[in-house]
């Protein structure tokens, strides 16, 4: 469906999720982070900086361990950044698909 | 004209779930089932204990959990013709050509794995009457076990939680 994020048309899916990573921005990034209680730090963007770029790379969304053991932050680092669901919530801050790998 | 915006929950306010998996086998193949559901169940943001009993000992054990071994005996599933699966070197083979299998999926050897869920948040218990009955001592057990408990022990930590048996 397409809905209005940051001021512009963006398409997303019934979860709200992007459908197109390349319709995101960093604003948009920060409209979706503020959806789920989240200030984006530097820190934040450069976690989002590395699943954008893994997710280009690969066509899949890195899964928590892949952020961890490809893009170097650390696991208990990424828990107090995206709380509780790391993973999803990277994901959809950084406009991807959520990851479907297992490990 | 765009439509009303979905935003997912995450379910950051429902119910808090809370998982045991207890672990009772020592096998390469079967360490990686509990292993795999527990850092699954963390990274969903659920409480998560695993409990090592019996055979899963080998699995925290410093001496066995970097060697797991696997084996195709008795094991069906291999399609392996049950006069070839006891032969000598075969349980070696299996055991590499599975390691290697494990390691192309990018999925950690089991002592990696358990740092990971340890930072994750997990928790580590190991079985008071298989440590009893192994003669171990605490310094023979990975460093994020965080304790030996007994039977009781589990009923009461896992009070209102799923528990899986593995």
């Amino acid at each position: 469906m397409l809905v209005t994020i940051a001021g512009r048309p963006v398409h997303v899916n019934e979860e709200g999720f992007l459908t197109d990573a390349g319709e995101w921005d960093e604003a948009v990034a920060a409209a979706l982070a503020a959806d789920i209680g989240l200030t984006l730090s530097d820190e934040h963007l450069a976690v989002i900086r590395f699943v954008r770029r893994d997710f280009a790379e690969r066509g899949t969304s890195p899964t928590l361990r892949r952020v961890s053991s490809v893009g170097g932050f650390e696991i208990k680092r990424l828990f107090v950044l995206f709380p509780k669901k790391p993973a999803k919530k990277m994901s959809y801050v950084a406009g991807v698909p959520k990851p479907i790998g297992c490990v | 004209m765009t439509d009303a915006r979905p935003i997912p929950t995450f379910d950051d306010d429902g119910p808090e779930r809370k998982l045991c998996i207890i672990c009772s086998k020592g096998s390469l193949d079967m360490a990686y089932p509990g292993l795999v559901l527990a850092n699954a169940a963390l990274g969903e943001g659920i409480e998560t204990h695993l409990f090592f009993t019996f055979w899963g000992f080998e699995i925290i054990n410093k001496k066995t959990m970097g060697n797991l071994q696997f084996s195709p005996v008795g094991n069906p599933a291999t399609h392996m013709p049950t006069a070839l699966a006891g032969l000598p070197g075969m349980q070696g083979m299996a055991t590499r050509m599975m390691r290697k299998q494990i390691e192309a999926l990018d999925v950690p050897p089991v002592p990696e794995f358990l740092t990971l869920i340890k930072e994750a948040g997990g928790h580590l218990w190991a079985c008071r009457m298989s440590f009893d009955m192994m003669k171990l001592s605490e310094a023979d057990l990975f460093e994020g076990v965080e304790g030996v408990i007994g039977a009781t022990e589990f009923m009461e930590l896992s009070e209102g939680a799923q528990t899986i048996f593995v």
